[in-house]
């Protein structure tokens, strides 16, 4: 590229008196931050483009009887910015109430109460009293989906969630429908969430700035199961949870608290818990073998993995003809639940009727899948019975009163409860990969290869691709997470571009650590911020690293369930219990 | 707007959809958009393309802006978010008459309101509805410059001048005589 050579061209200018040296083509909110002004700001977002819908960010420039938005306007030579006056602070405080005038006034029973960017945003500006009364806009709220609730009245159409949809995700599921005050934020044709191209991974409720999209809770139904007395209610969390929870007690971020949140889930009344983890050893177990017979028997390679729900919907609906590439194996969430309404129930002598199991997850699409008619028993029971988000869980042990800076650690209980190292890393994107290729290496060349640390797939960047030694052979892989990355190493599958091995895909930016129902950023931090992600991976490389057993198919754990239950990877128990399959879905999405 | 179903074939084979697409947009319009398709970006004329859709069935039905999303490859969620946008779309099957009421400045102080109020009591319908029948379309507009004969109304582009609300069943009397004669 010519640019690139070229040396940086700078740009002098002025804010607020004082001077500001910045390359050009730099914003004047990106300028201000150089000089640690953080100019107030709603619809930006540094992860998706500009949209300047909002004018918070306005400033003032000299010469300029008009404000500007600071995010989408480049600097120029010589420029004298203002970013704050009295007359500004009123104009975005002006703005902001007309946001307000037009939004329900339910903040103490809203679910992004404490929470919420225009709350912030408000408290921030001086917005104490209302001056505005208007007419306000009641769109009806979209319940259809198993995952996201759609609620446009409170949307203030920053449209943040069409752009993550679209630009992150691929999917572009929403749009800016009609206009003026009757604009709406909806998929195609004003349909419903379940009947549209949506695939429930959740973003849009990630970056939405108030409560206009909200997982669906399953809260209640899950008060009531603990409050059964006939109902042995057993949990179980997924890898992201232990990274991601103890934000939401003032942790900072990447401190892992597994031990709390097993403590905290025995306080709430769960007669078991149980370690997700478990499910993704078994989950590479399965695979693995899954991997090396296609491997020998030609094919379908490259081996998809099937562990992120949100890729699973994008795969059944945008790229139908992947599905014989996508793994059988059933997500780690799905074999643990399957088991514990088997294998647990068995051993234990309980009718599997009378098992409630509650799976948290860092995901809203794991609501859809548990929702699946595959993931039922022969009777028609769901293996699972309630997913909640880490969010949710939260909550829950908030409302419970729980003193969580005060629990003391708790371990997870047998026989569902002993992980390795491979299964904690499931949490971050390329976790599933490395854990495959621990588990893949000793297949192949049948001894314990000493290698565990596959740092080549490692990162939080959206595409990875590696070459792995595997016994003789090079395996050529790929990791991907937000589906535009997954998108370009799919089309290289299609088009016979590119012949890879396995394939990693997680929907969500970093994996299930970055998933849809984790807890929002820290006041301060927005959504999608690598350094986040970056903190959260930390904190399951750091529990993989510190266990002494680090591959799936040592874990004791594993091993009994085979010799006790399902005999051998890959045998028919196991396709029976531990698989499942895919098929396509309409509406056939655009790609 | 009224909530839509899901229209286009319920298969995921493409070439059957390719068909049913083509079927629904008819020879004209998939000229067009194989013409547009071969140029840089195709999507600039989606609104090029929806123009001609409502051109040929007289508005953009769901099935109609799902086909040109199939074709065009482009996003549905974009398609009827643009449809959706302008005015001069319209989203719903037209009735034979149009009858545009003139909103400039010199027909709403001679009355035009009433006018339209007429309108939409005598045929059940709000402004940009279609009656029951079928026959009538009741739309407003700017100014049609035509000011001094205010106020002014046009049925399927005819002219009617210095309209009040008493002469509104007598226009309707007139297009309707017309549905019996032919």
């Amino acid at each position: 590229m010519e640019g690139s050579s070229a040396p940086l061209k700078t740009v002098s200018l002025i804010i607020d008196d004082r001077p500001v040296r910045v390359p050009e083509g730099t914003t004047i909110m990106e300028a201000a931050e150089q000089i640690g002004i953080s100019i107030p700001r709603l619809c930006y977002h540094p992860k998706l483009s500009i949209a300047g819908a909002c004018r918070v960010c306005i400033v003032e420039v000299e010469g300029l009887d008009y404000y500007l938005a600071s995010c989408h306007m480049p600097v120029w030579e010589g420029m004298r910015v203002r970013t704050n006056s009295p007359e500004i602070r009123q104009a975005r405080r002006d703005i902001v109430e007309l946001l307000l005038d037009n939004h329900p006034q339910d903040c103490q029973i809203c679910e992004r109460d404490g929470n919420c960017e225009l709350q912030n945003l408000a408290y921030a500006l001086g917005v104490r009293e209302r001056f505005f009364a208007g007419e306000r806009k009641r769109p009806a709220s979209d319940y259809s989906s198993h995952s996201v609730i759609r609620n446009p009245e409170k949307c203030v159409l920053c449209g943040r969630c069409v752009r993550v949809c679209a630009e992150i995700q691929g999917v572009y599921n929403l749009s800016q429908h009609a206009r003026g005050f009757y604009t709406v934020v909806a998929p195609a044709h004003y349909a419903k969430m379940d009947e549209s191209v949506c695939i429930q991974c959740g973003q849009c409720v990630m970056v939405c700035p108030t409560a206009a999209f909200l997982e669906k809770p399953a809260t209640e139904q899950v008060w009531q199961a603990l409050a059964d007395p006939t109902k042995h209610v057993v949990v179980q969390t997924a890898p992201s949870i232990r990274a991601a929870i103890g934000e939401g007690f003032g942790m900072p971020p990447g401190t892992p608290a597994t031990g709390k949140m097993i403590t905290a889930l025995r306080l709430l009344g769960f007669d078991a818990v149980f370690d997700t983890d478990l499910g993704a050893d078994l989950t590479i177990v399965e695979e693995a073998h899954e991997f090396l017979l296609r491997l020998e028997q030609g094919g379908p390679l490259p081996l998809i993995t099937s562990c992120s729900p949100g890729w699973i919907n994008f795969l059944e609906k945008f790229y139908p003809e992947l599905i014989p590439h996508a793994s059988t194996c059933k997500s780690p969430m799905s074999m643990i639940s399957t088991l514990a309404k088997t294998y647990y129930a068995q051993r234990k002598g309980i009718d599997p009727k009378n098992i409630y199991m509650v799976a948290v997850m860092p995901c809203v699409a794991k609501k859809f899948e548990a929702a699946r008619p595959e993931h039922r028993m022969p009777d028609g029971i769901p293996y699972t019975d309630a997913v909640l988000t880490t969010r949710e869980l939260i909550w829950m042990i908030k409302c419970y009163g729980i003193d969580w800076m005060r629990l003391p650690d708790g371990e997870f209980d047998p026989p569902l409860g002993l992980a390795s190292g491979a299964g904690d890393i499931f949490g971050t994107t390329g976790g599933v990969m490395e854990a495959t290729l621990r588990a893949a290496t000793r297949l192949a060349t049948g001894k314990g290869v000493e290698r565990v640390d596959f740092t080549e797939v490692r990162g939080v960047e959206g595409l990875r691709e590696a070459y792995v030694a595997l016994g003789e052979r090079a395996i050529h892989v790929a990791v991907a997470n937000g589906l535009t990355n997954a998108k370009i190493v799919l089309d290289k599958i299609v088009s016979g571009e590119e012949r890879y091995h396995i394939v990693e895909i997680m929907a969500c930016p970093g994996g299930c650590i970055g998933g849809g129902g984790q807890p929002y950023p820290p006041p301060g931090r927005p959504v999608l911020d690598p350094q986040l992600l970056r903190e959260r991976a930390k904190a399951l490389y750091a529990i993989d690293s510190a266990k002494k057993l680090r591959k799936s198919y040592e874990n004791p754990a594993v091993l009994e369930i085979y010799e006790n239950f399902l005999v051998a990877p890959g045998s028919p128990k196991a396709h029976e219990l531990l698989h499942t399959h895919y098929s396509p879905r309409l509406p056939r999405g655009i790609r | 707007m009224s909530q839509i179903t899901r229209p286009i074939s319920p298969t995921d084979s493409w070439p059957e959809v390719e068909a049913t697409c083509r079927r629904i947009l008819g020879e004209k319009i998939c000229e067009f958009i194989d013409e547009v398709k071969k140029e840089s970006r195709p999507e600039s004329h989606l609104i090029a393309v929806l123009h001609r859709v409502q051109a040929e069935f007289g508005y953009l039905g769901a099935s109609h802006l799902d086909a040109v999303a199939q074709l065009m490859q482009i996003p549905a969620a974009k398609v009827s978010g643009v449809a959706t946008f302008y005015h001069y779309f319209r989203l719903q099957p037209r009735g034979r008459f149009l009858v545009n009421i003139c909103f400039g400045t010199a027909c709403y102080v001679n009355g035009a309101d009433r006018v339209a109020e007429r309108f939409m009591s005598d045929l059940g319908v709000q402004l940009g509805e279609t009656s029951k029948d079928g026959l009538f379309t009741v739309e407003g507009c700017r100014c049609l410059g035509m000011c001094a004969l205010a106020p002014v109304i046009t049925v399927n582009g005819e002219v009617w001048a210095q309209i009040t609300a008493d002469k509104v069943p007598g226009v309707l009397e007139h297009y309707l005589r017309k549905t019996k004669t032919t």
